[in-house]
């Protein structure tokens, strides 16, 4: 055999299997549960606006790559895909397409392909979008339908959970009351609440958690912090006056944070670097949310928590760092 | 059933790679002697030995040609007996052209006072002196892959006290079983060749450092040191790099070598087994070291070997006596998957620090699409000297020497781990080694 035919490059000469198409596929995968249990609780109007979203946010960043940016395109590593699926987990499931395409177009447009594409945006691109649609279209952006209202476009739009107990407790109504007339935290905790197409469902997003964790495509620091931050925090406060403060189960079992903690805050590209950062993001993300919801004028903060976190990640990557091996003190600049 | 108490390992970073011990199944057999061998002088870190022959010259097997220039260097050895050739620049395994002398073989006529019986001989007569003496003379280096000369490693710098004597026999490479069989066929030789360590060093304890995926090895050592005290084994979790000098510190003693220091800083010297072999050969029958074990592996080969090989025995004669090289042969490696070196020319002679020969399958011999920095922080999590390689990556690539010494990028032990785990196919060792090369070409200047 001729030599001349051999490859020469230098070690390592193997690679693990999990390389970025691979990653972005297990994510998909692992939004699967929730986004099942969407359809189930939406019916096809959960399917019809992330098949929408999805399809315009790929097509977007194609348009993009392929004829702003003249090069090839970028959108066969699937990561246009997350995108837009989670932007639909974001937005109530009766949105309206042009919305959608608005969402789309923000997200991939000015939330990632403006900064150069995949891993060079600062903020998580699906929650650009979101942010956005929720200060443009207030209306259409808060109002939810109501769950089991299946195979119907124009359902009956009813508050979340945590919109009834803002308003609630602004009226003066104590907590107890206000949740007497919820449902039960075990019916939290598999979905049958009024919220966001993809969030309700704490049970479909834990199974996400756990597949992606068995993948060691994310590590445990970022949803362990922010969790336990936010059980802490929403717990003291519920001691010190459970009848203005609502226990730290419902906190984590409404709104956002499921989602949040599993799918917009691990995303790679936004989040710190080491173990140790993340651990940090996570708990800011924790202490920002418990903030909005209980001081803020939104009933619903884990959006803007994680927006205000990412903006933070360059500085925590500077201080966050890894211990070294043989190297006693850093020192510091 | 058997009790799973938690095996020790190295604490920061590392990766799981498929081990493919292919050949672990298959026993060390002698590879007939070749028409010509070919033998560096620089086959070791340090000064290149300095040639003491000349064409034509008749030499026999272990007679000295080449000494040892300066005290980091190495004495090189007949490997067969017969007349020197040419003496020209080859192409080694680094890719790079080096000195070497060839031998046109003729029989294999040994040196007389060498010994070349099977017999164990236990007792060591010499004085802690003598032996590292005698190492030195023999030309022993370390067989692992780095070949730093071992005489070296055995002269502890002054003020600094070793107390501990570890013994690598974790071969954490893939695909690799020399250490492996060395350590199943000649344990009674390592067991001497450990005492002769530590009588060199003056020390009363020393630790064999074994990975659990040699459990057979683990328990032989186990049993021939039941009755031996100040020789313990210690089977280790699968997880490379362990074998890394420092990770095996690490992993054996939880200590940590300084940055910019030496293991004897922290009390510890480590030795391969392959090169505790041929300290036994070098101190107790004479033998310098003109030998070694090379495995031959790959998915693809026909027969996956262990041979003993002369050193300077072209790489090629090792692939025929393995069954061929396969058809779909896209690159072939000297040393492990890992860190090994691939070579573009199969005559390249088989050296001391030549741990294996890996044939890779074209489908796996390219690199796959490179995507952009997903920032995921997998090559942090999986640097065992807890360093940032995207970050010296991009350092490097900037030409930004200042930043990345400052990121203690001269720590890096080009394991490799960060390039394995990038799920975007990033080169990051390769600029990392970059970066390396341009701070110490600054350094010279």
């Amino acid at each position: 055999m001729s030599a001349g035919l051999l490859t020469v490059s230098p070690s390592p000469h193997i690679h693990t299997e999990l390389t970025v198409p691979q990653i972005m596929r297990g994510v998909i995968f692992a939004m699967i549960p929730a986004l099942l249990f969407s359809i189930y609780n939406f019916g096809i109007g959960a399917l019809y606006v992330t098949g929408l979203s999805v399809l315009f946010c790929v097509a977007i960043e194609y348009a993009i790559a392929r004829y702003l940016l003249n090069r090839a395109a970028s959108i066969y590593d699937g990561s246009a895909i997350i995108t837009g699926m989670l932007l639909a987990f974001n937005v109530p499931s009766n949105l309206p397409w042009h919305i959608i395409l608005i969402g789309s177009a923000v997200a991939i447009g000015i939330g990632k392909m403006s900064f150069g594409g995949l891993g060079n945006n600062p903020f998580n691109p699906a929650l650009v979008g979101r942010v956005f649609l929720l200060l443009s279209f207030p209306v259409q952006m808060t109002s939810w339908p109501v769950q089991g209202a299946t195979f119907s476009l124009d359902a009956v739009t009813s508050a979340t959970p945590l919109g009834i107990l803002k308003e609630g407790i602004r009226s003066g109504t104590p907590v107890d009351t206000l949740l007497s007339e919820m449902p039960s935290y075990t019916d939290f905790f598999f979905g049958l609440q009024a919220g966001s197409l993809g969030e309700m469902s704490a049970f479909a997003l834990l199974l996400g958690l756990i597949y992606m964790l068995y993948r060691k495509i994310i590590t445990w620091h970022i949803p362990v912090s922010m969790l336990v931050t936010i059980v802490v925090m929403t717990g003291i406060f519920w001691l010190i006056d459970p009848t203005r403060y609502a226990s730290p189960l419902f906190h984590l079992l409404t709104g956002g944070v499921m989602l949040g903690a599993v799918f917009m805050a691990t995303d790679y590209v936004t989040s710190p670097f080491t173990h140790r950062g993340m651990l940090i993001f996570g708990f800011g993300i924790g202490v920002l949310t418990v903030l909005i919801r209980l001081f803020g004028s939104y009933p619903e903060g884990v959006s803007f928590a994680i927006l205000i976190m990412n903006a933070f990640v360059p500085m925590i990557n500077k201080f966050a760092k890894e211990p070294r091996y043989g190297v006693v003190k850093e020192k510091r600049k | 059933m058997k009790l799973h108490h938690k095996l020790k390992t190295f604490k920061l970073g590392g990766v799981h790679p498929d081990d493919q011990k292919i050949s672990a199944g298959v026993a060390i057999t002698p590879l007939p002697l070749p028409k010509v061998v070919t033998i560096p002088v620089a086959q070791h870190i340090g000064a290149p030995a300095k040639i003491i022959v000349q064409r034509g010259d008749m030499v026999k097997t272990g007679q000295i040609i080449a000494t040892h220039e300066g005290f980091v260097s190495s004495n090189i050895h007949a490997s067969a007996s017969g007349r020197i050739g040419v003496i020209e620049e080859v192409m080694d395994s680094s890719g790079f052209k080096h000195t070497a002398i060839s031998i046109r073989v003729k029989g294999d006529d040994w040196q007389e006072n060498i010994d070349l019986t099977e017999t164990l001989v236990e007792e060591i007569k010499l004085e802690p002196k003598e032996i590292v003496a005698r190492i030195m003379e023999a030309g022993v280096v370390g067989m692992g892959g780095a070949a730093f000369p071992s005489h070296v490693k055995l002269s502890v710098p002054e003020g600094k006290h070793v107390d501990h004597l570890l013994i690598n026999g974790v071969e954490c490479e893939p695909y690799l079983t020399a250490d492996h069989r060395l350590m199943l066929e000649r344990p009674k030789e390592i067991i001497v060749g450990i005492k002769i360590l530590m009588k060199a060093l003056g020390v009363d304890k020393a630790i064999i450092g074994i990975e659990d995926n040699k459990q057979d090895a683990i328990e032989l050592f186990q049993e021939l040191l039941k009755t031996e005290t100040g020789i313990a084994v210690e089977a280790l979790e699968v997880h490379y790099p362990q074998g890394g000098e420092k990770q095996l510190i690490q992993a054996l003693l939880n200590r940590e070598v300084p940055s910019g220091g030496l293991p004897a800083d922290v009390g510890a010297i480590v030795h391969n087994v392959g090169t505790t072999y041929a300290i036994y050969q070098a101190v107790q029958k004479n033998k310098p070291l003109i030998e070694r074990v090379v495995t031959v592996t790959g998915k693809s080969v026909k027969q996956p070997s262990n041979f003993l090989v002369r050193i300077g025995t072209p790489v090629i004669d090792l692939l025929i006596a393995a069954g061929g090289v396969p058809e779909d042969t896209g690159k072939i490696v000297s040393g492990g998957p890992m860190m090994g070196k691939a070579i573009a020319d199969l005559d390249v002679p088989v050296a001391k620090g030549t741990s294996g020969i890996l044939l890779i399958p074209k489908d796996e011999a390219s690199r796959a699409e490179v995507y952009n920095c997903l920032h995921c922080g997998k090559c942090i999590e999986a640097c065992p000297m807890g360093l940032e390689p995207y970050h010296l990556l991009l350092m490097s690539k900037k030409g930004n020497s200042q930043r990345a010494k400052e990121e203690h990028i001269l720590d890096c032990i080009e394991c490799g781990s960060c390039s394995f785990v990038c799920p975007s196919n990033r080169p990051i060792l390769d600029y990392i080694r970059l970066g390396k090369t341009q701070i110490r070409k600054q350094k010279k200047v």
